[in-house]
């Protein structure tokens, strides 16, 4: 069951988004993500979609794994629907009944922001399924690398990130064994009222807890024992360059925004 | 009726997706009440994933596991039952302590399974006793303790739950010889006192040849050999070629007879090769 968490998880490939640098690709998700909050209507909607479905066949991902990584926020995802649906007041009402009113603009907004919310995911997926963890941190150290000058520790939090990163899966699979291994005890997990699941859930939490810190304590050693003392004078294995390639793709992503607040200006 | 029955058993890991691998393929075995089993392969062979098949953790993808006749797979409550029928002991047990004291957590099993306090204040202090936890720590924090007693006390959290059928995945793996022979011992003993079966997976010959009384070799997925200790390291070669290996006892008593020395065919023990050359020494054979 925990094996099915898609966060953080790469999926190798040679397509053109994941030849890209990191930083282009950051960079860009950040745009796109600008661009779905100033679009507004049908048509911007409708380019945004389009460009996303681009990206994903070029990026060869299968659509099978962006919705299998959105499973874990359906709930999330249609509560934002609900809510919308019912508290948008405008138009013409639909029907009612009780408290809950249903109208067209209602209607609207919650298929807009449940559409939303999904680009939104996808974007980002599309971002960590073609980059690998680590030249993403390190991509994102080089672009903050600015901030060193107004004491920003950026190299420390890149680390704390790649480590954090790199240790998702190894605490998953350690999280299945305990479980596992407790269920053999005659654990339950699945059934009782909420209050005892969440009572459930210690006998699996406080070893992972307690392994996770005897983990930690040992990369501490490890690093140490290999001299690391911090990214000054830090020489790095996989210089990150950009291409002719990165430069077009961010010219044309920030055109793309540009287009897309035109759009949204002229009220389309 | 066997205790434990496998039915061309399959397990096929990810099924349908590019990440699709045969865990294990068309198992059958019988166990009956009673035996000492020793389970041996490589890693990856696939007796971990056999193992949890055994309390209904993995449920099969392909054929049936029958436990006194009842398939598993028939309903989760019963499956809920079974795990304190069958107790399983994973591999590194010790990472799954996580009571405040010592006692709590042998008791968490029996916990589990509804008993009365007075009940489970026995299985507790009866399991304790099996595996040589002293009543001493029982209030200490489990995590104060060493690497053999955390693991003591982890194995005391399973046979605490009175299982009729013990599995114990590498239950000394990680752990300095002396703390080894003792464990093995303690689970011989729970084996003798209860007449409960007992399954061990192990890569330690030696161990296994000791202990066992009859042995399953695992090879990708399959039971490639499935016999008593004499039966299975008297195919000394078609072992190593599955790349694994015969006691070293067995090892010394081959090299003897090319030398000429009339030793029997199936030393496994020391025991046994130890009266095998007193009994030449009588003799008078050129030793």
């Amino acid at each position: 069951m925990l094996k099915d968490i898609t966060l953080g998880q790469y999926f190798p490939g040679n397509s053109f988004i994941h030849r890209l640098d990191p930083r282009t690709k950051l960079i860009c998700t950040v745009i796109y993500i600008a661009a779905l909050f100033v679009a507004k209507s049908y048509i911007t909607y409708g380019v945004l979609l389009l460009t996303l479905v681009l990206c994903v066949a070029v990026s060869k991902i299968k659509a099978s794994a962006m919705l299998k990584g959105m499973k874990p926020l359906a709930l999330i995802i249609i509560f934002t629907a609900i809510l919308n649906l019912f508290y948008i007041k405008g138009g013409t009402e639909l029907f009612s009944f009780w408290v809950l009113t249903v109208t067209t603009e209602g209607i609207k907004t919650a298929c807009f922001m449940v559409i939303r919310i999904m680009m939104l995911i996808s974007g980002t997926f599309l971002l960590t399924y073609t980059t690998t963890p680590m030249s993403l941190t390190d991509g994102l150290e080089l672009l903050l690398n600015p901030l060193k000058k107004i004491r920003v520790p950026v190299h420390e939090f890149s680390m704390m990130m790649s480590i954090a990163l790199r240790f998702i899966p190894t605490l998953i699979e350690e999280a299945d064994k305990i479980s596992n291994a407790q269920k053999a005890r005659g654990a339950d997990f699945e059934t009782g009222k909420l209050t005892e699941r969440a009572k459930a859930l210690l006998p699996l939490l406080v070893p992972l807890f307690v392994s996770a810190i005897r983990r930690a304590d040992e990369l501490a050693i490890a690093m140490e024992s290999r001299c690391y003392h911090g990214g000054e004078g830090r020489t790095r294995m996989k210089k990150l360059s950009l291409k002719l390639s990165d430069l077009m793709t961010m010219v044309f992503s920030l055109l793309f925004l540009a287009g897309i607040i035109i759009l949204a200006r002229f009220g389309f | 009726m066997p205790t434990i029955k496998t039915q061309a058993l399959t397990h096929i890991y990810s099924q349908g997706s590019p990440f699709e691998s045969i865990a294990l393929e068309n198992i059958n075995i019988e166990i009956s009440q009673g035996e000492f089993v020793g389970l041996i392969g490589h890693t990856g062979s696939g007796k971990s994933t056999f193992v949890q098949h055994l309390n209904g953790l993995l449920l099969p993808t392909g054929g049936r596991v029958l436990l006194d006749g009842v398939d598993l797979n028939s309903s989760k409550k019963l499956r809920h039952e079974m795990r304190f029928k069958v107790g399983l002991v994973f591999q590194y047990p010790e990472y799954q302590l996580f009571e405040d004291t010592v006692y709590k957590d042998i008791s968490f099993g029996p916990r589990n399974m509804k008993l009365s306090k007075a009940e489970i204040d026995e299985r507790v202090r009866e399991a304790a006793g099996f595996v040589g936890v002293p009543e001493e720590i029982f209030e200490k924090s489990p995590l104060e303790l060493s690497g053999g007693q955390k693991r003591r006390v982890a194995i005391a959290g399973v046979i605490a739950m009175r299982p009729s059928v013990l599995v114990l995945d590498e239950p000394t793996a990680g752990l300095d010889p002396e703390g080894c022979e003792s464990i093995l011992k303690n689970i011989c003993d729970y084996h003798e006192a209860t007449g409960a079966t007992v399954i061990l997976v192990s890569h330690s010959m030696e161990d296994i040849a000791r202990y066992a009384s009859r042995l399953i070799v695992f090879v990708d997925g399959h039971a490639a050999m499935d016999g008593s200790p004499e039966e299975i390291f008297s195919q000394a070669d078609r072992l190593r070629t599955i790349g694994l290996d015969v006691p070293v006892v067995t090892d010394i008593a081959s090299r003897l007879k090319q030398l000429n020395i009339d030793v029997p065919d199936c030393c496994y023990t020391i025991s046994q090769l130890k009266s095998a050359i007193l009994s030449l020494k009588k003799e008078g054979a050129p030793c």
